[in-house]
């Protein structure tokens, strides 16, 4: 339980972060918050030759208003900042409902917001809700840089088209258009452990309560999360319906592939599934008809 | 030949200048070159919180941060707490509520409580369970514990 030998970098500013990085290649790699890294390291199952420590680039820590009037979230602050943050609460009141589930209090002081999503763990809550929330992600390499939305950064299961030589400088939450709601439902067998399965959403309405547009993942029951295009074809124009929800638990059943382990059955994940659909979408559209 | 960093810690009060290798976790360097053996060590991988410390202010998992990464920063193990004589007002809560049994997860617990009642002096259970939810016991069924920093706020609050 202790970690092989790699070289250590702690650059001062971003700019020197992708010098080193530029130079180590696919030697180095880009240590955040470190609490699923450095885990992963002290079983040896991440061996990086070199370590580039982001913790001292205090210009990568902030929270503040994009242009588009969303939020900008620098890539190392603390998972917890962003979870108390007044702004972040008033205008996405989704992050700190799901934030509550991630680990515990003392991984979520540590942990930052940008590298759980660059992490791309497919259990992970963070990179499903930048998907849901379609967020824009600022990926940097010496004197280059990209903006890549959240949907197209993660590829694979802690696979990201972020190349050796890049990094995740900052993520951008889109401000949402009036009347909308989200929520995030999930069962875990304990407080800070992985989901069972979970179910987010984001719906937005028009001025007649009808669903003008919704977005909804499913996590927990494949690969990756997955976001559902069934809901989508069902949902829009109709009002909020218990009866039509519940078809659409059903009808996302063929979208998902959950697994059989020792903590469920792949037919406990299913009905879950069902149920956190219609819990999702229940709370998603009364959060939207009261405007939040 | 193995490379070293110099580290240069404040661990409750106390300035200690190292060499380490990057590899070294902040558990081991407290515990194997400082000689604190308070801080415990349990699953070596952010699930069980016994070797929680305070990281300028704030509870962190001690086997998750890297000893080099500590350089400049201010810790706070079990040891800042009290002696066996003059024990902190949590530390005399877990005695007398038998918060511990076998007493290996108890210096995380208490370091995890530490702050949480600076925050929020007044807890309620259900803020206690959370607020304890990252630490594993597997003696006392949390019951004792609960009681123990429920103790403590009383004991706290009332300045005993």
């Amino acid at each position: 339980m202790k970690p092989v030998q790699f070289d250590y970098y702690v650059p001062a500013s971003v700019d020197e972060a992708l010098d080193t990085l530029a130079e180590l290649g696919y030697n180095g790699k880009v240590l955040a918050g470190g609490q699923s890294l450095i885990a992963a390291m002290n079983f040896r199952m991440a061996r990086p030759a070199a370590l580039v420590d982001l913790n001292n680039i205090s210009e990568l820590s902030y929270i503040k208003p994009a242009e588009d009037g969303g939020l900008a979230i620098g890539t190392m602050t603390r998972v917890y900042q962003v979870e108390h943050d007044a702004e972040v609460i008033k205008r996405f009141p989704l992050i700190p409902e799901v934030t509550h589930f991630i680990g515990h209090t003392q991984i979520r002081r540590r942990g930052t917001f940008g590298g759980a999503i660059a992490h791309a763990d497919p259990s992970g809550q963070l990179p499903a809700i930048a998907m849901v929330m379609n967020a824009k992600c600022l990926i940097r390499g010496k004197g280059k840089e990209r903006w890549v939305d959240a949907k197209d950064l993660i590829i694979g299961p802690f696979m990201t088209v972020i190349e050796y030589e890049e990094m995740l400088t900052e993520v951008v939450l889109p401000a949402n258009p009036p009347r909308t709601g989200s929520s995030y439902q999930q069962v875990a067998r304990q407080n800070g452990g992985y989901a069972l399965a979970a179910v987010t959403s984001v719906v937005t309405l028009d001025d007649k309560d009808r669903c003008e547009s919704v977005r909804m993942i499913l996590m927990g029951v494949g690969e990756m999360p997955i976001l559902s295009e069934k809901v989508s074809d069902l949902l829009v124009g109709q009002e909020a319906n218990d009866e039509l929800f519940k078809e659409i638990g059903e009808a996302v059943q063929p979208e998902i592939d959950p697994a059989n382990d020792l903590n469920g059955t792949a037919e406990y994940r299913r009905d879950l599934i069902r149920v956190l659909v219609s819990r999702s979408l229940n709370t998603a559209f009364d959060r939207a008809k009261k405007g939040s | 030949m193995t490379k070293l960093f110099p580290v240069k810690v404040t661990v409750n009060g106390k300035v200690y200048e190292r060499q380490v290798e990057s590899r070294l976790l902040l558990s081991d360097f407290l515990r194997h070159d400082l000689g604190l053996m308070g801080t415990h060590v349990g699953c070596e991988h952010g699930m069980c919180g016994a070797c929680t410390v305070i990281f300028d202010g704030e509870p962190v998992r001690s086997c998750l941060i890297f000893a080099v990464q500590a350089n400049g920063h201010e810790i706070k193990t079990v040891e800042s707490l009290g002696t066996p004589e003059h024990m902190h007002p949590l530390q005399e809560a877990f005695h007398e509520k038998h918060g511990l049994q076998c007493g290996f997860c108890t210096p995380g617990v208490l370091m995890t409580v530490v702050p949480f009642l600076e925050q929020n002096p007044n807890p309620t259970e259900d803020e206690i369970r959370e607020a304890i939810d990252g630490n594993i016991c597997r003696c006392t069924g949390y019951e004792k514990i609960v009681e123990s920093v429920q103790e403590a706020a009383k004991k706290m609050s009332s300045g005993d």
